[in-house]
């Protein structure tokens, strides 16, 4: 169709023969994505199957040593401590969010969105300043009486650090969830009876989970693949699965070992996204339905 | 909810705290800037501006923070145009292809950081982008699109295409169209992924800190190397500055979006 066409037609789905338009659209976007993240993650792949030689070594040099299975393991574990605190924290703060009024809301939501704004690698210097064994929390520990607390180089450290950098990915999804609640079911229970405590763990709660399951696994999908956090507030005893594979490639160069490492990275986020995406979208339906 | 005076108090209590947690840690950068001796070691002694004069006149500071600038400019425009592209072709396809299309698209989003950096630095050794200025646009473009999709679609999404079809009733072309009636309806959309792609590349720091040499460093990956080599309060300085300009940008970009708002009837 030329600019000059005096009767256009409207949109471009809707004529026969223009079908290939929004893909010509799409596609700048799709060769950049194909380039810069399929190639080398194709690359990637291919190296941890065929260097030095081709074959499964690389995965059964990882799976073999138990030193990548501590890591593998810690990974988990740590991720799975964020996550728990993160729920922790985020779940009677999303709540307050819907109970109160417009102005107060105003603030909650600031205090969550100044997170976002500030640099993540400036937001990690500061904890590397708060948790230093000269640091903030120390001298304030040394104050009332405790000395010689060890916080940076440890896994409470790396916890604090990155559950703060994840929060607000726990509370947005959950406040979406819990703004749909109607509380009136609340006060219908409590008129049938139920004492608050009894009202809000058989009503709220189970109504509230989508949003935490949400939350929980995007904090838990984000912790795994945590690299910068760990690197600075943690110590070698707290090594995350990003830093072994940093060091596998940029330090001795062993191509395959590292690129084995970030592939069971890699399809570990999948599956648990895969696992994920049935839920996330009832959560969905959910929201479009109120 | 009908709640206990108690739980009412202990409830406020906690959010309190959670919301220090979130906001007062980043604080600690202003008070360490003005250090006198060069250490991050807290109380801070004295006070000086020797840190924000070494961040102005030191060239490994200056480079980074203009290395920075240019890349997240460069960076903004690209993916902001690609995206805008992508979200309008992903908006007139039909169901099942576009929501195939923009899951992919979103991938960067979820691959965990390092695992791309590998794959990107071992392309870029092959085709000898490491440390340069391509290298670092091609990488946080393709880190920034995701957001620029968002930002986009979300516009497309209340918008009534049936303004389209009329202005292209009364002759209109489809380019005339796109420019005067489409781009000025979604401009708070491609805006706002304009603001985020900026951010993304200029905070950018797994990708970059692999794909870096000593000819091109950006800023964040010079903070980096500073933090883990010593404790130069340089780090604090520049930290309050970025601290200072974004709040400055996203508070100003709050008054005027309010100010607009306002402004409709």
């Amino acid at each position: 169709m030329s600019a000059s066409d005096p009767i256009a037609p409207p949109a471009a789905d809707q004529r026969p023969g223009k079908a290939w338009r929004p893909f010509a659209l799409t596609a700048p976007a799709l060769i950049l994505l194909v380039a810069v993240i399929g190639y080398p993650l194709l690359t990637i792949v291919l190296r941890s199957l065929s260097e030095p030689e081709w074959g499964l070594q690389n995965y059964a040099w990882f799976f073999g040593a138990p030193v990548n299975l501590t890591v593998l393991q810690r990974t988990f574990v740590i991720s799975a401590w964020v996550t728990l605190v993160c729920v922790i924290a985020a779940y009677p703060y999303a709540y307050l969010m819907t109970a109160v009024g417009p102005r107060v809301r105003l603030v909650l939501v600031l205090c969550v969105l100044i997170p976002f704004w500030v640099s993540g690698v400036v937001r990690t210097l500061s904890w590397v300043i708060l948790l230093q064994d000269s640091g903030v929390i120390n001298s304030l520990l040394r104050g009332v009486g405790f000395s010689g607390v060890k916080l940076i180089r440890t896994q409470t450290g790396v916890v604090i650090g990155m559950a703060q950098v994840l929060l607000p990915f726990m509370i947005l999804p959950l406040y979406s969830v819990m703004k749909g609640i109607d509380l009136r079911l609340m006060r219908a229970a409590q008129s049938l009876g139920a004492r608050p405590s009894r009202a809000f763990l058989t009503v709220y709660l189970p109504l509230s989970l989508p949003g935490v399951y949400a939350g929980a696994i995007i904090v838990f999908i984000l912790s795994l693949g945590f690299y910068i956090t760990p690197a600075l507030l943690g110590g070698p005893r707290s090594t995350m699965l990003s830093t072994l594979v940093q060091t596998q490639v940029l330090s001795l160069l062993q191509w395959g070992r590292g690129g084995a490492m970030g592939v069971v990275l890699l399809v570990t986020t999948f599956v648990l996204l895969a696992l994920a995406a049935p839920v996330m979208r009832s959560r969905h339906r959910e929201a479009g339905r109120h | 909810m009908e709640m206990k005076p108690l739980t009412r108090v202990l409830l406020g209590l906690v959010c309190l705290l959670v919301a220090i947690w979130l906001v007062a840690p980043t604080l600690v950068v202003v008070p360490m800037s003005f250090n006198e001796n060069k250490s991050l070691a807290f109380p801070p002694q004295g006070f000086s501006w020797q840190w924000y004069q070494n961040f102005a006149t030191n060239p490994d500071w200056s480079n980074a923070f203009l290395n920075s600038l240019k890349v997240a400019s460069i960076v903004a425009v690209l993916a902001t145009v690609l995206g805008t592209l992508a979200a309008f072709g992903l908006d007139r396809m039909k169901a099942r292809p576009a929501n195939l299309l923009r899951m992919l698209m979103l991938t960067p989003m979820v691959v965990p950081g390092v695992v791309l950096a590998i794959g990107i630095y071992a392309v870029y050794l092959d085709t000898q982008l490491v440390g340069t200025l391509i290298g670092f646009v091609l990488a946080h473009t393709i880190l920034a699109l995701p957001f620029v999709l968002i930002a986009v679609s979300a516009s497309l999404e209340v918008f009534d295409r049936r303004l389209e079809t009329a202005a292209a009733s009364l002759g209109a072309g489809a380019l005339t169209t796109f420019r005067t009636v489409t781009l000025p309806l979604i401009a708070p959309g491609v805006l706002s992924g304009l603001l985020f792609a900026f951010a993304t590349s200029f905070d950018e720091i797994v990708v970059s800190l692999f794909i870096t040499n000593p000819y091109l460093k950006t800023l964040p990956v010079q903070i980096f190397a500073s933090i883990t080599r010593d404790a130069d309060p340089t780090v604090a300085a520049v930290g309050t500055i970025l601290l200072f300009a974004t709040t400055i940008l996203i508070g100003g970009g709050m008054l005027l979006l309010g100010r607009e708002r306002k402004g409709r009837p």
